[in-house]
């Protein structure tokens, strides 16, 4: 590892742009709010101008990124749980489950209930966060590798249960219905009331979800409790002797994690209005990591950039995809027994493929994500300073013709 | 890896030993007994069966965790993968090259194909589970923890979706050798031939790595290696080489499951090593990771929970008694039936 010497620049731009980082690290809150703001003003300026207006109209742009805020909400929620406080959690989906139905609950004509959006919000948020709480409470003594085993057996388990609890859940058809968030006085424009084809109330929503969970995110992070994650991730040893209380902060980890999945959860219901439980699969559980892996454990921009990015591309990329192979007419491919047809292969049923093979190659290449921690990376890289067990044969008999 | 033939720890002696194992029997039998109760002769032998299956998979990650204490999430799909690898030789190869058609009904013919079958499937499974090892655990074994469970993960992925683009999202049909409906009356149960054949072999490969893990010199050094590294290589083990044979036998066992899946229920699909895998890896947890004997016990225990549910009208809610099983297990018991009580590794 070369260390790189950074010296202050004499540059007035650079010295300008020192002090502004320096004032944004001192008021954290302030300025993920300016940022959110700027990002929020952006994204929608994006999409109508080339290359990206070719892709889709705008009020599909508009909708992408609503739901790329969900994807934002759960990254920014696992990185809780996985990032900071280093538990490997592949059952997340279960409590991005628990918020939808909490909200479907109380809020469409299966159940009856019409409870407004906000108080739901907060309910969606408190129920995943108790059944984080009881799933972790068992659980949180076992190893790393046997409490991911748990969580994916209860992240299988949850939307089993919402399938075949048919009474209360409706089953395979899920409850249908739901309704959206509505406003308490009546809207004089219609551009800022929730309906079906008007995009915009919903991006604003999810923008100040999105803002509010940074926000909160940052504070614990910078808190006693987010060092103590941090303590716990690194040596839990050391932080159990050190005086922390590490099943109890496990256990905030996970409720807190949990939270956030359920206000996207109670989100995404109210956007889809349809609450089933094939959404909660562990395919998304397995995207969220994904995402937080590419982004960067533990840095909450980088993982909010990881969700957006992939979650963008899944919706609009591989989506045009195979448009783009049809235009350039590209052959299939035979190969033995096997048929490649590229023009006609569904690009986003496949996207877990690219997935994959961008896991393998991070953890290779990169193992701190595209946008890492400080802490994080430091981490990750002391194998590469310890002795080497025992050098390839390649290395010893030098070079190979 | 410790297997009942050669726990050698000094304060175990052998008449402890001979009563742990003899707990074991009787606890095997009385529940056995209870399940044949429950269940019936028909249905308890379809769950000897799939317990067999299970069983095959539950090895191969219980000998990886043992060795190098990772959950090679992939396995599950090694097994998928061995399932395809079987139906694209039986119809591709071995078939059209003899000329014979699905149920055959002569024995000899129908031996040879069976041989031929895994003799061509195991080594291949082998292989690719080496291959597997080479490029996504070995440059990560010094990594934390984490790290070689998320390219796992991945390698999972790209098992899954290869398999995906090639032979479709469909179920893919698989030739039945052996004719199902040749069956025989055992105890009130029609036994068809094809759940005599798995079970047989299953036994049989089970015996078999039991006695090469306990009675060779390559055996010795898995056994060395899972006990602490550092020393069985100062002791001139070759740990990349062991480490390697692990993967291949495990792999292959995987293979010879994928390839018993296939002719038992004559379909596969892509999304199988999912569910079979972290049902087998349920049944290894269960057995007491590391511990081949209780990853055999696991897989039957497993095979049992499942047709036991289905039998009784809950086929639906099956997976979801499997997995709280998993879980119920861990927090009361994480060493599992047989395992030892490991401390706990920071």
């Amino acid at each position: 590892m070369t260390a790189t010497a950074r010296g202050r620049s004499p540059n007035p731009i650079r010295r300008g742009w020192s002090r502004i980082s320096e004032l944004a690290a001192a008021h954290h809150s302030v300025s993920i709010i300016v940022g959110m703001a700027i990002v929020g003003a952006l994204l929608p300026i994006l999409a109508r101008v080339p290359p990206f207006n070719q892709f889709q109209p705008f009020n599909a742009w508009l909708d992408g990124f609503s739901n790329a805020g969900t994807f934002v909400l759960l990254a920014v929620g696992l990185n809780i749980v996985v990032g900071l406080a280093g538990l490997l959690d592949l059952g997340y989906a279960a409590f991005f489950a628990f918020g939808a139905y909490a909200y479907a609950f109380g809020a469409s004509p299966f159940s009856g209930n019409d409870f407004p959006f906000l108080p739901m919000l907060l309910v969606g948020a408190v129920v995943a966060a108790t059944f984080g709480v009881l799933l972790g409470a068992p659980t949180l003594r076992l190893r790393g590798d046997y409490l991911a085993i748990v969580t994916l057996g209860f992240g299988e388990i949850v939307p089993i249960v919402f399938l075949n609890a048919e009474p209360y859940t409706n089953g395979t058809n899920g409850i249908g219905g739901v309704y959206k968030p509505a406003l308490p006085w009546s809207p004089p424009f219609d551009v800022v009331q929730f309906t079906l084809l008007n995009p915009w109330p919903f991006y604003v929503l999810v923008l100040l979800i999105v803002t509010f969970t940074l926000i909160f995110s940052y504070r614990l992070q910078d808190s006693r409790l987010g060092r103590a994650w941090m303590a716990i991730r690194e040596d839990e040893l050391a932080a159990a002797a050190n005086g922390i209380n590490t099943v109890t902060t496990k256990l905030l980890a996970f409720a807190l994690g949990a939270s956030t999945a359920g206000l996207a959860g109670v989100f995404n219901a109210s956007k889809l209005t349809v609450v089933s439980p094939d959404q909660f699969y562990f395919q998304v559980s397995f995207t969220v990591l994904t995402m937080i892996v590419l982004g960067g454990q533990g840095n909450i921009w980088g993982v909010a950039l990881g969700a957006f990015v992939i979650s963008t591309l899944q919706q609009t990329f591989l989506k045009t995809l195979n448009q783009f192979f049809q235009a350039i007419n590209f052959p299939a491919l035979h190969l033995g027994p096997v048929t490649v047809d590229l023009q006609h292969v569904n690009f986003t049923e496949y996207q877990f493929l690219l997935f994959g093979i961008a896991l393998v190659l991070m953890m290779l290449l990169r193992p701190e994500g595209l946008f890492p921690s400080g802490r994080r990376r430091r981490e990750l890289h002391t194998a590469d300073e310890g002795p080497e067990p025992s050098p390839t044969g390649l290395d010893a008999s030098g070079e190979l013709a | 890896m410790t297997t009942p033939t050669a726990a050698a720890s000094p304060r175990v002696a052998g008449p402890i030993r001979l009563g742990r194992n003899a707990r074991i029997a009787v606890a095997s039998v009385v529940f056995l007994a209870v399940f044949y109760a429950f269940i019936g002769p028909q249905q308890f032998a379809n769950a000897l069966t799939l317990g067999a299956i299970y069983a095959l998979i539950a090895l191969g990650y219980t000998m990886v965790y043992g060795i190098i204490e990772l959950i090679n999430f992939a396995h599950g799909d090694v097994f998928m993968t061995g399932s395809f690898v079987s139906m694209t030789l039986l119809t591709r190869i071995i078939l059209p090259v003899t000329g014979l058609t699905a149920p055959i009904r002569d024995i000899v013919p129908l031996l040879l194909v069976l041989l031929l079958v895994f003799a061509l499937t195991m080594p291949i499974m082998g292989l690719i589970g080496v291959t597997i090892e080479r490029f996504a655990y070995r440059p990560l074994r010094n990594a934390p923890r984490v790290a070689p469970l998320i390219t796992a993960i991945g390698v999972s992925f790209i098992l899954q979706n290869l398999a995906l683009i090639i032979f479709g999202p469909a179920s893919v049909n698989t030739p039945q050798l052996i004719a199902p409906e040749l069956s025989v009356n055992i105890a009130d149960a029609t036994v068809p031939y094809i759940n005599i054949f798995i079970f047989v072999l299953a036994i049989f490969l089970m015996v078999a790595l039991n006695q090469f893990v306990g009675r060779t010199r390559l055996g010795r050094a898995m056994r060395s290696t899972a006990q602490d590294r550092e020393a069985a290589q100062l002791m001139g083990v070759d740990l990349n080489l062991t480490i390697a044979i692990t993967f291949f036998i495990g792999s292959a066992l995987a293979g010879a499951a994928g390839v018993v899946w296939g002719l038992y229920l004559g379909s596969v699909k892509w999304d199988l090593g999912f569910n079979g895998g972290l049902k087998a890896f349920t049944a290894a947890v269960l057995g007491g990771i590391g511990n081949t004997t209780g990853a055999t016990l696991g897989g039957f225990v497993i095979g049992f929970i499942e047709v036991g549910a289905a039998s009784k009208g809950f086929s639906r809610w099956s997976e979801a008694i499997v997995f709280a099983a998993l879980i119920i297990v861990l927090v009361f018991r994480p060493a599992g039936i047989l395992g030892q009580q490991l401390g706990e590794r920071a």
